[in-house]
């Protein structure tokens, strides 16, 4: 893992990995996260950046890494993945969330979206079965809750070595 | 005490020899297996379009690789114990020879049987005509039954009973085919059960684990984007359809079934029809195809054409069947998963019912007994004097039109159709575009090649060499279609499910193979003319002939068995 996080570096910095700052274009080229659709979120939930620009050190990087490997337990998978599905950020899933969830799922560009209509029912028939409060948005525990009845989560959740 | 020394020396070398054994063993093994992996036929290929085309298409090409694994299977079962014995006689290998026993208690006239092997000049055109048809020099190959017309070979102090030998490998081959399937079905049974999604969270499940993070190709992304939103859809689409329908109003409901019945009643009726055709121009095409002693091109041409027409007619009808029933479906107004299940159900039943209409008109003609035609040899023997390798042929020109019609196809529709398509920008052609891939069709186009070969087998053995020759050909030429003519398709289906269903139908497919083979060997009687069965009434009698030649005690006990079988299956179903 550390060969592969001094790859990312440029040349100069490769001593210093320890402590260097990898910026988000470079990790974006890792193989893993070149066709995924999620790959913003994932470098902005992961960085600890204190300038709040995506960039990763390598503890970061390990963190990803621990995270997306079969080791680790489906509650901290759960945990990360509703970070990574909140996009903005409020603590819960609400309608927006949902749409662009479901829009990075269908693919960029604008035939590959579903219509209103459907992205309507879609969403209606999401927080049906999720939502158990009523209140509208999906939080942590109903989240995890539903994910963990879900056959494909595990498997999906897991990044080749 | 040097003595004692050099011992345990030699001790401890044996010992780290020995374990080294082991290891070495093992690596051995585990080297092996991994090279044997690599001699899985096909395996980049299959490989590479998995991840171009999705998984869907994948399946059908695996369940190619699986037929023509079958096929040569069977065909080394059926040559080396009916093929194979008789040529080491011919050539006299292990001092073998062959017994020919001429037939007791029936009439000359039934023995006369001369197939015009090629004598005198050949053309060349008598020659392809002869290889389209699997008349003339054809006939009288190890191809077909006639050849066959031995009722034993000594092989150096054993006989070896070929009669039994071929009912024996007839049997074998079914079953084996059978137990396969069933072996395959069975893994894609568990994996369909597994997966049964909840139904109460299907659209949680999608969205939230949708995503595959082990993609790391941008095509084969594409791809995921592409089948996520179609099954986004196609749910949401049949959630709105089954509200709709089930706020139907009496007077719809009434409407909506008698359109139904309407309509099954025309399919059945368009049914009969193709039916009654191929029964028409069966009994024509062999009342009239005689082999021309005249050199004449035109009727040598005829003829062929007439020897043909079953198989053009039945060809045609499994084109035009489909495109009628995907029309008349859309007023049937079912939900569209139970849609492709019902146009599926109809292809199928048209595609095994015509091979089972064309054999029940063979066996008319052959069994044609009114005005005392058959009366010394139970069968109609001026016109069939070998009837089997009649059969054999049909089923022989049947697999040949297969081929060659999907040759053409391949090369006359997909490839003009895409060069006019990259070419020529004209609305309409674009509008047109390029075909899809559809899977469906083309596994029932196998499947419908297999049923024949399944057939044929018992009345043409080395059938499956020319089946498993005919699948390899046909990869490549699918693969290559798909490659450069095909857009991606629009509406990407499981493999899971679509694997379970192929085998399905494969299934069927077998199952209707048991009856014209039952019936040919259980109720029409044998041809004296030709054949292991000569000297038997039908070719299943030489089963309980050489179950009496057993001592008294063996013949109990089957005897025995027999009767329970019967009961257990009754008991059972």
């Amino acid at each position: 893992a550390y060969k592969r996080f001094s790859e990312l570096l440029p040349k100069e910095e490769r001593e210093n990995a320890c402590s260097a700052r990898v910026p988000k274009s470079q990790i974006l080229t890792l193989p893993e996260l070149r066709a995924n659709p999620f790959q913003d979120r994932i470098c902005h939930v992961f960085s600890t950046s204190d300038t709040r620009d995506d960039s990763m050190s390598f503890e970061d990087f390990l963190d990803m890494l621990s995270v997306f490997s079969d080791s680790a337990t489906s509650d901290i998978k759960s945990h990360y993945a509703f970070r990574i599905f909140d996009f903005d950020e409020d603590g819960t899933l609400d309608r927006n969330d949902l749409e662009q969830l479901v829009n990075c799922l269908t693919g960029q560009g604008e035939e590959s979206r579903l219509s209103t209509a459907e992205m309507e029912q879609l969403v209606q028939n999401i927080l049906e079965e999720s939502d158990i409060d009523k209140d509208g948005t999906i939080n942590l525990s109903e989240f995890q809750h539903v994910v963990s009845r879900s056959p494909d989560f595990a498997r999906c959740g897991a990044l080749q070595r | 005490r040097d003595s004692q020394q050099a011992d345990t020396e030699h001790l401890s070398r044996w010992k780290k020899g020995r374990g080294t054994d082991s290891k070495s063993l093992k690596k051995a093994l585990s080297e092996v297996k991994g090279l044997s992996s690599y001699l899985v036929l096909w395996r980049h290929d299959i490989h590479s379009i998995e991840g171009k085309f999705g998984t869907g298409i994948q399946s059908y090409f695996s369940f190619l690789r699986f037929l023509v694994l079958l096929n040569f299977i069977i065909f080394i079962l059926m040559f080396s114990f009916v093929t194979f014995p008789i040529i080491i006689s011919k050539y006299g290998i292990f001092n073998s020879t062959i017994v020919y026993i001429s037939p007791k208690n029936i009439e000359d006239i039934c023995t006369i049987y001369e197939p015009s092997g090629n004598k005198g000049l050949v053309y060349l055109y008598a020659y392809l005509k002869d290889l389209l048809s699997g008349t003339g020099f054809l006939e009288v190959t190890s191809l077909f039954y006639g050849y066959y017309t031995i009722d034993a070979v000594w092989i150096s102090i054993m006989r070896y009973n070929l009669p039994l030998a071929y009912l024996l490998a007839t049997f074998a081959y079914l079953a084996l085919s059978f137990l396969w399937i069933i072996k395959r079905s069975m893994e894609g049974f568990k994996h369909n059960l597994v997966r049964d999604e909840d139904p109460f969270q299907s659209y949680c499940n999608k969205v939230f684990a949708g995503w595959n993070f082990c993609i790391t190709d941008p095509n084969a992304a594409r791809l995921k984007h592409r089948i996520l939103r179609y099954e986004l859809q196609m749910d949401l689409q049949e959630e709105k359809l089954k509200q709709r329908i089930a706020e139907r109003t009496m007077q719809e409901k009434l409407r909506i079934y008698s359109l139904r019945i309407v309509i099954n009643i025309i399919v059945i009726a368009i049914l009969s029809g193709c039916f009654y055709s191929i029964y028409r121009v069966t009994v024509f095409s062999q009342e009239n195809s005689n082999v021309s002693i005249r050199n004449d091109t035109r009727t040598d041409l005829a003829n062929l054409l007439v020897q043909y027409l079953p198989s053009i007619v039945i060809t045609l009808a499994n084109f035009i069947g489909p495109l009628i029933f995907s029309f008349l479906i859309r007023f049937e107004d079912y939900t569209p998963a139970f849609e492709i299940k019902l146009i599926l159900l109809r292809c199928v039943f048209l595609r095994l019912a015509n091979i089972a209409v064309l054999l029940f008109s063979l066996w008319s003609q052959i069994s044609d007994c009114d005005t005392d035609k058959c009366k010394p040899c139970g069968y109609n023997y001026k016109l069939y004097p070998c009837w089997e390798s009649d059969v054999g042929q049909e089923m022989y020109k049947l697999m040949i039109f297969d081929f060659i019609v999907i040759l053409a196809v391949a090369l006359f529709m997909d490839f003009p159709r895409k060069l006019l398509v990259t070419h020529c920008t004209c609305k309409l052609v674009q509008w047109f575009g390029l075909q899809e891939f559809v899977i469906s069709d083309n596994v029932l186009e196998i499947i419908y090649g297999q049923t024949i070969c399944w057939i044929g087998t018992f009345f043409s053995p080395l059938l499956p060499a020319i089946a498993t020759i005919k699948y390899f050909i046909i990869f490549y030429v699918k693969k290559m279609v798909l490659i450069h003519t095909r857009k991606p398709a629009a509406r990407p289906i499981r493999a899971s499910s679509s694997n379970f269903f192929f085998l399905l139908v494969l299934l069927i497919g077998l199952l209707l193979a048991f009856i014209p083979l039952g019936v040919s060997i259980a109720r029409i009687p044998s041809s004296k003319a030709c054949g292991p069965f000569r000297n038997f009434n039908t070719s299943w009698e030489i089963i309980p002939d050489t179950i009496l030649e057993f001592p008294t005690g063996l013949q109990q006990i089957l005897f025995g068995i027999a009767s329970k079988a019967f009961a257990v299956p009754v008991f059972v179903i």
